[in-house]
C-alpha cells in the first residue's frame, strides 16, 4: 500500500515535470526561433534555416550603422517620450493619490469610481477626438503631444494603484507629523514619498516602458518617419514588405525585447503586489 | 414651516447667501473683504475672459454651425464641450462662494471673531490642499480621457462620415438613426451580427482559457512535490515579459502560409498545410491560442501570489477529516483564490473584450468575408478602427462604440460590487 502509493506520485511528479517541458517548448519555440531568424544572413524568409549554417550579426549591424537605418532615431525619440512620461507620470499620479488617500474633499468617492470606470475605457475609443484636439492646439505629429496623451491615458490606473499603497502606510506616521507641525506639502514629501519609494518605481519603470511598447498611439499620433517611437517604426518595417524585412525586425525586436524583459522578470513582484492590494485590500 | 424658516431673512446667513448671488458681496457683507474683493475679481475676470469661447461653444452643440464652410462643425462641437467643462469649473467656484458666505455669517451669528488675514489664508490653503493636489491630473484626465470620450458618445448622434464632412458640408443631429440603420440596413446589420458573436466567443474563450491554463500551472507549481520553483516560474512568466506587440508580430509571421515556421518546419511532416491566415475559422483559432500564450502568465503568476497565502492549518483540517485531493481544491483553494482575485480576473475579460492590439497586428483583422465590412477575425474595436481610419465612417464608428461602452459599463459595474477597497470607504 505505501510503495503504491509512493510510486503513485511519483509517476505524478513525472507527468507534471513533463508539462512542464511541454509548456517550456511551447513558451520558447517562438522566442528562440525569433533569434535564430536574426542572425539568419540575408533577408529572404523562404531560405532561413532554423539553425543557421552561418550565422551572421549583419541585421544588427545594419540597424546602427546602415544610413538607410532610422533605428537610433527611434531609439532616440522613444528614450525622451519614455522618460518624460516616467517622470511626468510618478509626480501626476502621486499628487492625486496622496489627496484620495488621505483627504476628505467633495467629490472623493465619485473620483474613485471615475478612475475605475476609464480604466477599462481604451483610448482608442476617443482616438478621433485626440486627434482632432492635437491638430486643433498644433502638436499632432510631435513627441510632445504623444507625451501628454500617455500622461493623461496613465492617470486612472496609477492613481488607483498608488493610492492603494499609501492606504496601507500607517496614518500615525502623518499624524505624528502634524503633531509636530510639519504641513500638507511637506508631509507628503518626507514620509510619504520615500515611504513609497517601491510602488513609485514601479509607476516610473512601467511608464517608462509603455513608449517601448505601445504601437497604436503612435501610429495615429505620429505621421513623419523622423518622429517614430521603435515600436512604430519596427511595426512599418515588416508591415511594409512583410517576407524581406522580418529578419531584421527580428534584430530589431531583440534589442528591445531583451532589456525590457529583463527589468519586468526582476520587478513584476511588484506589480503583483500592487494590483492585488489595490483590488482586494480589506 | 420649516422651509418658511429656511428663507427668513432677517437670518445673517440667508442675508449673506441671497447677496453673494453676485460673487463676493455676501463676503463683503460678512466683512471678509479681501476675498470679497478676490472672488469679485475672479469672477469678473472669468466672464470678460471665457464668456465669447463659452457662448459660442454652447451655440455649436446645439446647431453644430449654420454657414458651411465657415462653421466647423466638429471644432465646434469640441469648442461646445470644453465650454461644458470651463463653465462646470465656474458654477462649482460659484457654488463655493454661496456656500462660503454662508458658512462665514453663520460664524459671525455664533459671535465668533472674523479671523485675521493670515488664518483666513491658511485656512483657505488647508481646506483646499486636495484640490490644489488633484487639479492638474483632473485637468489632464478630463481633456485626454473624457473629452474625447464625450466627443465620441456625440458623434454617435451626427451624421459625419466620408461623403459628409466639414468643413465642406456641416454636420446635423440625427438622433438615433445610425442605431437605426445599425440594425435596418443589411449590410450593417450581417457585419455587426457576425463581429459582435465572434467578439463575445473571443472574449469568453480566449480568457477563460488563459485563466483555466494559468491556474493549472499555478497550483502544479505549488505542489510540495516540485523543485526548481524559482526556474519554472521565471520561465513560465517569459510571455508576459517579452513586449506584446513583438510576441503577436512573431506569430505572425510563425503563422505565415508561405515562410511561417508552423506549417514549413511543424506541420508538413504530417503532410499538412493549414490556411492559417487566409481561412477565417483557422485565423480565429490562431488568434485564441495566441492570446492564451500571451494572456495566462498573468494570472498564472497573480495565482500563484494568492496560492501562497492561504492558510495550511484549513488543509491539515481536512486531511484530519479525510478530505480528497478534489474536494480540497474546490472548498478551500477555489473559493479562497476567486474571491480575492475575482475583480482583476473580470479586468481581464474586459481587456479582451478590448483587445485591438492582438487582432490588429496578427492579421489586420483579415481575411476579408464577403457582404459585410469588417474582416473575417475583427472584433468591435478593431472594426471602429477600420471604420474610423480607413473608411470615415465616424458616425458608425461612434455607434458602435457606444454599443461597447455599455457593455464595459456591465463588466465595470461588476467590479464596483466587487471591489474590496470601496467596502471600507465609510471609514474616511
Amino acid at each position: 500500500m505505501a510503495i503504491n502509493r509512493k510510486t503513485k506520485s511519483r509517476v505524478e511528479v513525472a507527468f507534471i515535470y513533463l508539462f512542464f517541458i511541454i509548456m517550456f517548448i511551447l513558451i520558447g519555440y517562438p522566442l528562440i526561433w525569433t533569434v535564430m531568424m536574426s542572425i539568419n544572413p540575408g533577408t529572404n524568409m523562404l531560405v532561413t534555416q532554423l539553425i543557421p549554417e552561418s550565422p551572421t550579426l549583419e541585421h544588427y549591424k545594419w540597424l546602427f550603422t546602415s544610413p538607410n537605418s532610422d533605428y537610433l532615431i527611434w531609439y532616440r525619440n522613444s528614450l525622451g517620450v519614455a522618460i518624460a512620461n516616467s517622470l511626468g507620470s510618478v509626480v501626476i499620479t502621486s499628487l492625486i493619490a496622496y489627496a484620495f488617500s488621505r483627504y476628505k474633499f467633495i467629490g472623493r468617492k465619485y473620483g474613485l469610481y471615475m478612475f475605475l470606470l476609464l480604466q477599462m475605457f481604451p483610448a482608442l475609443m476617443g482616438m478621433v477626438a485626440l486627434y482632432i484636439l492635437l491638430t486643433t492646439i498644433g502638436l499632432a505629429d510631435s513627441l510632445i503631444g504623444l507625451t501628454i496623451i500617455y500622461l493623461g491615458g496613465q492617470i486612472p490606473f496609477n492613481a488607483w494603484l498608488v493610492k492603494g499603497y499609501f492606504d496601507t502606510i500607517p496614518r500615525e506616521l502623518d499624524e505624528a507629523a502634524k503633531i509636530d507641525g510639519a504641513g500638507h506639502l511637506r508631509i507628503f514629501t518626507t514620509i510619504m514619498l520615500p515611504l513609497a519609494k517601491p510602488i513609485l518605481a514601479v509607476v516610473a519603470l512601467f511608464n517608462f516602458m509603455a513608449p517601448f511598447m505601445d504601437f497604436l498611439l503612435p501610429r495615429i499620433v505620429l505621421t513623419s518617419p523622423e518622429k517614430y517611437t521603435l515600436a512604430l517604426g519596427l511595426y512599418n518595417f515588416i508591415n511594409d514588405q512583410f517576407s524581406t524585412n522580418f529578419t531584421r525586425f527580428s534584430a530589431g525586436a531583440i534589442l528591445i525585447a531583451v532589456p525590457i524583459a529583463l527589468v519586468f522578470l526582476l520587478l513584476q513582484r511588484y506589480l503583483i503586489g500592487g494590483l492585488t492590494a489595490g483590488a482586494t485590500k480589506g | 414651516m420649516a422651509s418658511q424658516k429656511k428663507f427668513d431673512l432677517s437670518q445673517r446667513r440667508n442675508r449673506a447667501t441671497l447677496l453673494s448671488i453676485i460673487p463676493g458681496l455676501g463676503q463683503l457683507y460678512n466683512k471678509r473683504f479681501l476675498k470679497g474683493i478676490l472672488l469679485m475679481v475672479v469672477t469678473i475676470s472669468f466672464l470678460i475672459t471665457t464668456w465669447n469661447y463659452i457662448d459660442i461653444g454652447i451655440w455649436g452643440l446645439f446647431t453644430l454651425g449654420t454657414i458651411p464652410r465657415e462653421h466647423h462643425s466638429i471644432q465646434l462641437l469640441i469648442q461646445g464641450f470644453i465650454s461644458l467643462i470651463i463653465l462646470a469649473f465656474g458654477i462649482a467656484i460659484y457654488v463655493y462662494n454661496l456656500r462660503d458666505a454662508r458658512k462665514d455669517a453663520i460664524a459671525i451669528e455664533k459671535g465668533k471673531p472674523n479671523p485675521t488675514l493670515l488664518q483666513g489664508v491658511r485656512d483657505f490653503y488647508n481646506n483646499g490642499f486636495p484640490y490644489f493636489m488633484i487639479l492638474p491630473g483632473l485637468g489632464m484626465l478630463l481633456f485626454i480621457v473624457v473629452l474625447p470620450l464625450l466627443f465620441m458618445v456625440a458623434l454617435a448622434f451626427t451624421n459625419y462620415n466620408q461623403y459628409n464632412a466639414p468643413p465642406r458640408k456641416l454636420l446635423d443631429w440625427v438622433g438615433f438613426d445610425n442605431f437605426v440603420n445599425l440594425i435596418n440596413i443589411d449590410i450593417w446589420q450581417d457585419t455587426f451580427l457576425n463581429v459582435f458573436t465572434w467578439t463575445i466567443v473571443w472574449t469568453v474563450v480566449a480568457t477563460t482559457l488563459q485563466i483555466v491554463l494559468g491556474l493549472f500551472l499555478a497550483l502544479l507549481v505549488n505542489d510540495k512535490r516540485i523543485k526548481f520553483k524559482r526556474t519554472i516560474r521565471t520561465v513560465l512568466i517569459l510571455p508576459w515579459a517579452v513586449p506584446a506587440f513583438v510576441s503577436i508580430l512573431i506569430f505572425s509571421a510563425l503563422f505565415n502560409p508561405t515562410f511561417g515556421a508552423i506549417n514549413r518546419d511543424i506541420l508538413s511532416q504530417f503532410n499538412l498545410i493549414i490556411p492559417w491566415l487566409s481561412d477565417p475559422f483557422w485565423a480565429k483559432i490562431a488568434l485564441i491560442m495566441i492570446q492564451t500564450w500571451l494572456g495566462f502568465p498573468f494570472v498564472f503568476a497573480l495565482f500563484t501570489g494568492v496560492l501562497q497565502s492561504v492558510p495550511s492549518d484549513m488543509y491539515e483540517a481536512a486531511d484530519v477529516d479525510g478530505g480528497t485531493r478534489a474536494q480540497k481544491f474546490r472548498f478551500i483553494t477555489l473559493p479562497h483564490i476567486l474571491f480575492a482575485t475575482a475583480p482583476l480576473l473580470i479586468m481581464q475579460y474586459a481587456q479582451n473584450f478590448n483587445n485591438f492590439n492582438i487582432i490588429y497586428l496578427f492579421n489586420e483583422g483579415l481575411p476579408a468575408v464577403r457582404g459585410q465590412n469588417a474582416g473575417g477575425t475583427d472584433i468591435l474595436i478593431s472594426w471602429v478602427y477600420k471604420l474610423t481610419f480607413e473608411t470615415n465612417n465616424y458616425n458608425m464608428a461612434a455607434a458602435i462604440t457606444i454599443i461597447m461602452g455599455v457593455i464595459v459599463m456591465g463588466f465595470a459595474f461588476y467590479q464596483f460590487r466587487k471591489t474590496a477597497s470601496f467596502k471600507e470607504e465609510g471609514r474616511y
